[in-house]
């Protein structure tokens, strides 16, 4: 084979990144594997079905679906206004979008938790109304919405750039109103971009550890997410527990990544045949 | 330099690119290696620059076997479609390039690489724009520029990818003869590709046909128009007029139209498909005498040629006739009965392949 | 992620000359206000929180935060960290995108996906794998103890889990740049008497260079700031094991918050140096993305 390829290092170049990934991620992810299936089906699932664990898994879910819902509309208006608009301070915008990319989420995780505690500049005043944010379910959506708001916006701006004028213009031609145009022509070509965004958005706030434990709480059954539970049973040298509970994350991220390379997929092709 | 290839296979996956291709390049002459998109003719180009290795056969460099000589030692010059100048180096540095990058003791010094690169490119007729980025060049300079890249390391062989493919229609008129010109005063062993047959008939000293992975045909652009070996050559060169027919006893019979056909002799009628160029057709007005009777559907000119339609009515079959025409009045009108005869065809069996 | 600076690459006052396919200007104002109010609430305030709390008790407190030895030994260990977290997948990017980018091979789409698979594992599985390997009940565990090595609760350990999280930031920037740049530069460059490295260094690395740089930056980011992942393997010995993000953390749970949003800050500003170097990458990144695309395209049409 080697003969066949003229440009030189396939064979160092692949032998490495081969080597690497093996070492770094995939022997890794195979011993989490091996340890929840050397548990043995009843013990995984003693574990897995676990009240305090399927707790956790309906707030990770539930907080992470309210908070990708959110981060869907806003990062569609965002990315709109971003594309469509000028307005002083627009470049600024912009790059801010990417901050809870670029920010450590233990600070994201203070700094909200010191703006919506109880003497907070925000959370004074939601308290005096009675909405309780830090160290309730609201806290982790707010954790939540932080972290994966540039998914939606990234995702869905180069899509929103990409598309012709001249398709707004025919359907205004034809008679259509702003509204109708809006529905009916762009929003269907910003469908793919927009589940993806969704779902990245999504798969990212399942996962996320850092900017949640400190506004969460952290209550069992109440405020404790999935990874938080995992770390607990690691700090109680509860491996077994831990692995079983990983594993099941390890399976969700994984077919959530396969549904993201399938939208992104579809995306493409669909960018590529407008 | 002169150049072999014997036996050459290639195939990617299931696709048979080159299947047993045998050819000689003389020293000295400008080939163009010319079939449509898809025929194995770029895949045979990289194969001699060694971008490419063959599955089997041989490539040969005066006689000595070059096959599996590494790219970067086979001292050719090559032209690539898309020219692939690197764009974070100015044109200068672009044509340095190979000079540049041989082993120090190989090396020109600093003033005879200037030197060299200033030649060169006055011999492109581009010496001004050295300090420019190959993103400020028009398409035109831009191959040039690449012309004068693959010169600098002083080839054995220049090979050019679809050198005009990617420019407009009349740069690529003014470019074609430059490169003629341009090969005429280096007299370099040149091998181009193209799917255009007029830029091959136009430029080239030899043309070799490819289609489907094998050679067609490979001779003068004149040998090619005028005998085309095979019904593919006849389609592809030049415009011709197909027709179906059954031959027999030395002669064809065409949709009406008797031609000579000597190869075939025998007494069964045996089906054929007959060529005939545009203009091979004789016209004649009236309805009677030579030929076949016909009725004129069109009449165009374009430049000092008239365009003729005809049909033929019992076949239902439709004709092409070039007629020279240098101004005046048309000598057919539309709805007119002519007579079709024609002074010359090539006739073909027709097998089950074709 | 990698966003796109719609300012630059849209010459931006279409949307003003083309009345007829735009909103009413009430209606753009007030989408204007309201995406600029969720960015203000959810982005600014917080960064603008961290500097005010990080000040509440004056700069002497702040500098004191800053230059106490356990601040400063979790810098040194950031550094660290990132210091060869960045350079190892920097190496690895590179590695990986130009297998997969300059030639066909088999298997291609596996190796894709597990380069992708750091990014959609959380930070705490990250750091359960290692411990799950290498920890003392793990696989390497006992072999470990044995030669009295130790990775998890040490220093290896936090590396490791750096180098996971921040895997996949160098390949993904570099493979779509090289997928889209193609290999006649290179081939160009070799039937021109190059070798393989003069090829490397002298054609493909300086059209990359500005997407090898975006790619570092990122990944500096990540391995600077990365929480969850560390705080796993680190087992938090203070002045020993502790990175910045984690020492932001001891310094919250002991209630010492103008020191706790002091250290914050200094990761906030290295947020908004990295916002900054971003933009300004971002630009040049995408300027040799779309010459490329540009050449694909002719590519194409012929």
């Amino acid at each position: 084979m080697s003969r066949n390829r003229v440009i030189p290092g396939f064979g160092l170049s692949l032998g490495y990144a081969t080597l690497y990934t093996s070492l770094i991620v995939f022997i890794p992810l195979a011993a989490l594997a091996a340890s929840g299936i050397s548990l043995g089906a009843e013990t995984f699932w003693a574990v897995v079905s676990h009240p305090q664990a399927v707790a956790s898994y309906t707030l990770s879910f539930g907080a992470s679906l309210v908070a990708a819902l959110i981060n869907l509309i806003f990062g569609l208006l965002v990315a709109w206004v971003l594309v469509r608009y000028t307005f002083p301070g627009k470049r600024i915008a912009d790059a801010l979008v990417d901050l809870p990319f670029a920010l450590p989420t233990a600070v994201a995780g203070i700094a909200l938790t010191a703006l919506y505690g109880r003497n907070g500049w925000f959370g004074q005043h939601l308290e005096s109304w009675g909405f309780k944010v830090a160290y309730a379910p609201a806290g982790i959506v707010v954790a939540l919405t932080f972290i994966g708001l540039p998914f939606v916006v990234r995702t869905v701006q180069p899509v929103l750039e990409g598309l012709e004028r001249e398709l707004e213009e025919a359907a205004a031609s034809l008679g259509a109103n702003r509204w109708q145009t809006f529905r009916r022509v762009l929003l269907p070509a910003l469908v793919p971009a927009l589940l993806t965004g969704f779902a990245l958005s999504f798969a990212r706030a399942v996962g996320e550890y850092g900017s949640v434990v400190f506004i969460s709480g952290n209550m069992p059954y109440r405020t404790e997410i999935t990874p938080l539970l995992i770390y607990s049973k690691l700090e109680q040298y509860d491996y077994a527990g831990a692995s079983a509970l990983g594993m099941m994350m390890l399976v969700f991220s994984f077919v959530l990544l396969l549904a993201i390379n399938g939208l992104q997929y579809w995306s493409l092709r669909r960018r590529g045949g407008g | 330099m002169s150049i072999q290839v014997r036996d050459l296979r290639k195939t990617f996956g299931h696709f048979k690119a080159l299947d047993d291709v045998s050819l000689t390049f003389h020293s000295g002459e400008l080939v163009a290696l010319l079939g449509p998109s898809g025929c194995g003719k770029t895949t045979l180009l990289r194969i001699i620059a060694g971008l490419e290795y063959p599955d089997s056969g041989a490539v040969l460099f005066s006689g000595e076997d070059a096959t599996f000589t590494h790219v970067r030692e086979r001292g050719v010059g090559f032209v690539f479609q898309h020219y692939a100048l690197f764009r974070h180096m100015t044109v200068f540095d672009n044509v340095a390039f190979g000079l540049t990058v041989r082993p120090r003791k190989q090396r020109p010094s600093r003033e005879e690489i200037a030197k060299r690169v200033h030649r060169l490119l006055e011999l492109v007729q581009l010496d001004w724009l050295a300090d420019r980025y190959p993103d400020q060049l028009s398409g035109g300079q831009r191959q040039r520029i690449a012309l004068a890249r693959a010169l600098a390391v002083e080839p054995r062989v220049l090979l050019l990818d679809e050198p005009f493919g990617a420019l407009d229609a009349r740069v690529r008129k003014d470019l074609r003869g430059w490169l003629r010109r341009l090969h005429d005063e280096l007299h370099i062993t040149s091998i181009f590709v193209t799917h255009d047959q007029e830029e091959a008939m136009e430029v080239a000293d030899r043309i070799v046909l490819i289609n489907q992975g094998r050679v067609e045909q490979v001779g003068t652009p004149q040998e090619i128009y005028n005998a085309p070996a095979s019904p593919f050559v006849y389609g592809f060169i030049g415009d011709a007029n197909r027709l179906s027919g059954h031959a027999a006893g030395g002669w064809a019979e065409l949709a009406g139209l008797r031609v000579p056909a000597p190869e075939f002799g025998q007494s069964e009628p045996r089906p054929v498909t007959g060529y005939i160029r545009p203009h091979d057709i004789q016209l004649q007005a009236g309805d009677k005498g030579e030929g076949v009777a016909v009725r004129v559907e069109s009449v165009a000119q374009v430049g000092a040629a008239l365009r003729v339609g005809v049909r033929i009515p019992n076949g239902d079959t439709a004709l092409q006739v070039e007629l020279p025409h240098h101004g005046g009045h048309w000598p057919f009108q539309v709805g007119e009965p002519v007579r079709a005869l024609p002074c010359a065809a090539r006739v073909f069996a027709r097998d089950g392949a074709h | 992620m990698s966003g796109v600076m719609s300012s630059l690459s849209t010459p931006g006052n279409v949307v003003v000359s083309r009345r007829a396919v735009t909103e009413a200007a009430w209606l753009r104002g007030l989408l204007i206000a309201l995406a600029l109010a969720f960015l203000g609430v959810f982005l600014v305030v917080p960064l603008v929180l961290v500097f005010q709390e990080a000040f509440s008790k004056g700069w002497q407190a702040y500098l004191a935060a800053l230059t106490e030895p356990d601040a400063w030994h979790a810098v040194k260990l950031t550094l660290i960290a990132a210091g060869l977290a960045v350079p190892l997948n920097v190496v690895f990017g590179v590695a990986a995108a130009w297998s997969l980018t300059k030639f066909h091979f088999r298997g291609k789409q596996v190796l894709i996906t597990l380069i992708d698979l750091p990014f959609a594992v959380s930070p705490v599985i990250a750091g359960l794998i290692y411990v799950l390997v290498f920890g003392s009940r793990g696989w390497l565990g006992p072999w470990l103890e044995e030669h009295n090595l130790s990775i998890i609760y040490a220093v290896p350990g936090i590396v490791l889990a750096t180098v996971f999280v921040t895997f996949p930031f160098v390949a993904r920037e570099l493979i779509p740049l090289m997928q889209e740049q193609g290999v006649s530069q290179e081939e160009a460059a070799l039937t021109l008497g190059a070798s393989g490295w003069q090829t490397f260094r002298r054609v493909t690395l300086p059209s990359i260079k500005w997407g090898l740089l975006y790619g570092i930056i990122l990944c500096n980011a990540r391995a600077m700031g990365e929480f969850g992942a560390v705080s796993v393997v680190s087992g938090h010995i203070r002045g020993k094991t502790n990175t910045l993000p984690l020492h932001v953390e001891i310094l919250y749970n002991e209630y010492q918050f103008a020191a706790a949003f002091a250290v914050a800050s200094m990761l906030a500003l290295l947020a908004v140096v990295t916002l900054v170097a971003k933009s300004f990458l971002e630009f040049k990144h995408q300027r040799d993305r779309e010459r490329a695309a540009h050449a694909a395209a002719r590519q194409e049409v012929s």
